[in-house]
């Protein structure tokens, strides 16, 4: 190292200043024998920041099942995990948060994560061929919320539109936990032969390094350590942080990415994403146990006059990281000159293992790869936990402390119209769900989104599920649910479910009853998982997703463990759609009416109670289900399945009939309450019809899998009645279920 | 009989074009990449949806001067046919190869949803074989989409038969209701003087395959189809 770096000596303030604990910036200086300079110090804050260490959730995520049959690539391999699908062919799906950002600057925060998950796919050689978000916000009456939801929607929209992904599912929430945290978490899933996956790992010394893709600015310097502190009032300050979206040139990078996949030029390539250079270097390099020498002063910049540690932590985006093998660097240049965009030659792999990074000739800095990453030197901790007074509290709530509404008919009024149950339909029409023609729902929907694998027999589903009052109220049992739930939409819709990725979205992992949260999240996903055999495959964790009040103080999120989960119909003739068709066909109920109105959006909404246990579950019972279903759609005895989920039973057949305008004749359980029949969110349930003609065949094969069935009635052609009582025409419940949302935003 | 399909960078539908096109309904296709000048002895040549160049400026306004533009310009004066769909309908506008401009949604927003659409024209290979009064469920996918041209402009569209589709509703009522842009007078798609030009805003490549139940947009293709003589 030369005199001037070395004499640029990082003190201990700076060092905190940018995030890093006093512990850590002993441990640095440990590590490397001596003070870090300025920008050593720059490059080890923002990896060991809780974005790009995972320091505070590893020892807990290490827990998970990642182990199947058909994975190609577990968790924390690449950047993505894959899923064997049979037939030569693998898919790579991941979900991501991009909450901070969308906190601050919700259309670029949204942009960008959109951007940041596509990439992470199609660096590993696979095309996207389906997007998904799963998006929260605080009331919908708040002015703010308007703004958060119009700039989150279009800033999805515009990227994804154009880069020419269609988004095929998704899940929108309002709870005034997002008041000022929203959460933005963007899920990708790709499709590649799986002889053609490229890895992440640098090999081979003497192999050339090249950056390509975007130039790289100011934009985003920071960002991973932004993303690991609570959002105050004051983070608007951070706006720099925030990076800036080109979809245009994220499609050309697609194309020349995959082209380039094709040859036989490359050894490793990563995205750049939280920490651009210093991250995607480091994690190459420690991956394939090199080392690299890069130089600065030949990365392609879109400003004059940037420092060492600003190119280092620029987030800029739409930028790749590439070891080509020596002899083959034209092939790269040809097709980056192609689509137009920089390939610059930056370094070289070095053996050792040590990352160098040089300017105006001056080393600016040396560092031991390993010892900037997870599973490397990057510190990882162990936090206290504790169980909060409000689960002891809710523990305390009956049925019977809330009277029955006198008249459900009213209350299934505005139980359709309610934010989180009514249509998201104001959202999912502003983007392209269509391009790729590969969308097997947009006529004919069903539960999870099917898409065509075009050429083969197969189709994927995909889902993202979360409830997250469930999990509040129950982080281990929510959390089980929010995978049950994911995996019965895949059975409901004709898949076998396969694996799953998570986004971790949690309040400040230093207070013990934000990780008690975590912890309960967590065992439940593992058991779960288990039981459904679908591992994890990756995903993220988002901590420190706190609401600061005007008073200062600061409480955290709901606990939104975000399930992605992918399954695979081997038959794509199987696809079982969620709509009523026939006038007359029977109504079944399969699983069990409880009297149970546990954090149903019913109680929330109607009533106002936020905290109660959570619903009636047990995995055993959820099991059977959908081994059940699954056996009877491929019997094909099922005209429609729908499951029962958020807004009950009634809200389920209201959906049911609305695609085609059809209603239902239907009687409820005299042992329950009926505001819990019609809108008790007791989970393991899911509504059937079925032809006169199949009765017999279909009530002989539930019985033989022992789940409950009860016949409720039949589908009518428009009107809705429950025990005789009129409940209205589907198409006067049309407007209000339709244009809740679009009412609101629109004023 | 050869179809081009140019492929703009930003082109997003491009492959969904040739799916279409070659896989179910078996015809030969060439890309043509917009850095050339070579048309591959293609006879009907296509402008599928993207984002050409990213459409920063205004859609289509930056690939209507591609060095391929020119070579679909020469083609469609020596009355060749050329289709534009959505972002290739804005690039014909563009490059005045058909009447009127694309201009933003009335909503302000893009949107994405099925439309249904009635054909209108006798004298556009592409509507000419298809039953008048049956609606066509075909999907729109646009920011811009909003079909604007001036009276007198119209008045010689509607004189000349060039109005070739006009959004309505499933019964084919052509109403308000089933505007989904605010386009002047309904119109989803025109085609130029000659009926050699065509450009539309609704994506028939998005209704022509069995495995996505709705295969109304293959009968826009079979009546191109039926129309050739080459």
């Amino acid at each position: 190292m030369n005199t001037t770096a070395a004499q640029n000596l990082a003190t201990l303030e700076q060092a905190q200043e940018m995030g890093l604990r006093p512990e850590e910036f002993d441990q640095i200086a440990s590590i490397l024998g001596r003070t870090p300079n300025f920008t050593e110090m720059c490059v080890y804050s923002v990896m060991w920041s809780e974005h790009c260490s995972y320091k505070n959730s590893i020892k807990w995520l290490k827990t998970l099942p990642k182990d199947g049959p058909h994975m190609l690539v577990k968790a924390g391999e690449e950047n993505a995990g894959i899923v064997d699908i049979g037939g030569g062919l693998g898919c790579a799906f991941k979900i991501e948060s991009h909450n901070h950002p969308s906190a601050i600057e919700p259309y670029q925060g949204a942009a960008t994560g959109v951007g940041g998950i596509n990439r992470d796919i199609f660096t590993m050689g696979a095309r996207p061929i389906a997007q998904l978000n799963s998006l929260r916000f605080g009331k919908l009456e708040n002015p703010r919320t308007q703004w958060l939801l119009n700039g989150v929607v279009k800033g999805i929209g515009d990227y994804g539109n154009a880069f020419g992904i269609p988004v095929v599912g998704g899940e929108v929430f309002f709870d005034e936990s997002y008041q000022v945290n929203p959460l933005v978490n963007a899920m990708s899933a790709g499709i590649l032969n799986v002889d053609e996956i490229i890895s992440a790992k640098a090999k081979g010394p003497g192999n050339p390094v090249y950056i390509v893709g975007s130039s790289t600015g100011k934009d985003g310097i920071q960002g991973a350590s932004f993303a690991s502190k609570d959002i105050t009032d004051d983070s608007a300050n951070d706006l720099p942080s925030v990076q800036v979206g080109d979809p245009f040139q994220e499609k050309l990078l697609l194309e020349a990415s995959l082209e380039l996949a094709k040859t036989n030029a490359i050894v490793g390539m990563q995205d750049m994403g939280a920490a651009g250079i210093t991250c995607s270097t480091s994690e190459m390099s420690a991956g394939g146990g090199v080392g690299m020498d890069i130089n600065l002063d030949l990365v392609p910049l879109r400003q004059a006059d940037m420092r060492p540690f600003e190119i280092l932590l620029s987030e800029s985006q739409e930028r790749m990281l590439v070891v080509v093998k020596k002899g083959e660097e034209e092939v790269v240049e040809r097709i980056f000159d192609k689509w137009d965009l920089n390939a610059a030659k930056i370094g070289v792999v070095t053996e050792g293992g040590t990352l160098r990074y040089f300017m105006n000739g001056e080393c600016v800095s040396e560092i031991p790869a390993e010892s900037l990453v997870l599973g490397g030197g990057a510190p990882v901790y162990e936090r206290e936990y504790a169980e909060p007074q409000y689960f002891r509290d809710l523990q305390n709530f009956k049925i019977s402390d809330v009277p029955e509404p006198k008249d459900l008919v009213v209350v299934a009024r505005q139980l359709i119209s309610t934010p989180n149950i009514a249509s998201k339909r104001w959202v999912w029409e502003q983007y392209d769900s269509m391009v790729g023609t590969a969308n097997m729902n947009t006529n004919r929907p069903s539960d999870a989104a099917v898409v065509n694998i075009k050429g083969t027999n197969k189709a994927i589903a995909l889902t993202v599920d979360c409830n997250a009052r469930y999990v509040n109220n129950d982080p281990e049992k929510g959390t089980a649910i929010a995978v049950a739930e994911a995996a019965r939409n895949i059975v409901c819709s004709g898949g076998e479910p396969s694996a799953i990725t998570n986004c971790l979205n949690f309040g400040n992992p230093y207070n013990p009853e934000v990780y008690w949260q975590f912890v309960g999240a967590i065992k439940g996903m593992s058991a779960a998982c288990l039981k459904f055999n679908t591992p994890v495959t990756g995903g993220n964790v988002s901590f420190y997703n706190q609401t600061t009040k005007e008073d200062g103080s600061s409480s955290p999120v709901f606990p939104t463990p975000t399930i992605g989960m992918l399954g695979v119909l081997k038959d794509k003739s199987t696809h079982t759609t969620l709509d009523f068709k026939y006038k007359g066909d029977l109504i079944f109920l399969l699983g069990e009416s409880k009297d149970d109105i546990n954090s149903s959006e019913y109680l929330a909404s109607i009533h106002g109670i936020r905290l109660s246990p959570a619903p009636h579950f047990d995995i055993e019972e959820e099991f059977r289900l959908q081994q059940c279903i699954k056996d009877l759609i491929q019997n094909n005895y099922l005209n429609a399945a729908h499951d029962i989920s958020d807004g009950g039973l009634y809200t389920c057949l209201v959906e049911m009939g609305l695609v085609s305008g059809l209603g239902f004749d239907i009687v409820s359980d005299s042992e329950v309450r009926k505001d819990a029949f019609l809108f008790g969110e007791s989970q393991s349930r899911v509504i059937v019809t079925v032809t006169e003609d199949y009765e017999e065949e279909f009530l002989d094969m539930v019985g033989e899998h022992n789940v409950p069935v009860t016949l409720l009635g039949h589908v009518t052609k428009g009107k809705l009645v429950v025990d005789g009582e009129h409940f209205g025409f589907i198409e006067d419940i049309r407007p209000l279920y339709e244009n809740a949302i679009g009412n609101v935003m629109s004023k | 009989m050869k179809f081009g399909v140019v492929v703009f960078p930003g082109s997003n539908c491009d492959e969904d074009m040739v799916f279409v096109l070659e896989q179910t309904l078996d015809q030969k296709v060439e890309k043509l990449w917009h850095k050339d000048r070579d048309l591959k002895g293609c006879d009907f040549l296509v402008l599928p949806g993207g984002f050409s160049y990213g459409d920063y400026l205004r859609s289509g306004a930056i690939a209507r001067f591609s060095p391929i533009m020119d070579e679909v310009i020469a083609h469609s004066k020596r009355g060749g046919y050329v289709l534009g769909v959505c972002n290739g309908f804005q690039v014909l506008c563009e490059a005045n190869l058909v009447p009127g401009a694309l201009l933003h949604n009335k909503q302000r927003k893009f949107i994405c949803k099925n439309t249904h659409i009635l054909p209108q024209s006798n004298l556009a290979i592409i509507s000419s074989g298809l039953e008048v009064d049956r609606a066509l469920k075909i999907p729109i996918a646009h920011g811009e989409g909003n079909f604007y041209a001036d009276s007198d402009t119209l008045k010689m569209m509607n004189d000349n038969d060039q109005i070739i589709f006009r959004y309505c509703d499933e019964e084919g009522h052509i109403t308000e209701a089933s505007n989904p842009n605010g386009s002047i007078e309904n119109i989803a798609g025109v085609c130029n003087a000659q009926g050699n030009v065509f450009g539309m805003m609704p994506h028939p490549e998005r209704a022509a395959d069995f495995d996505l139940s709705n295969t109304d947009g293959r009968e826009i293709f079979e009546s191109i189809l039926a129309g050739i003589t080459v």
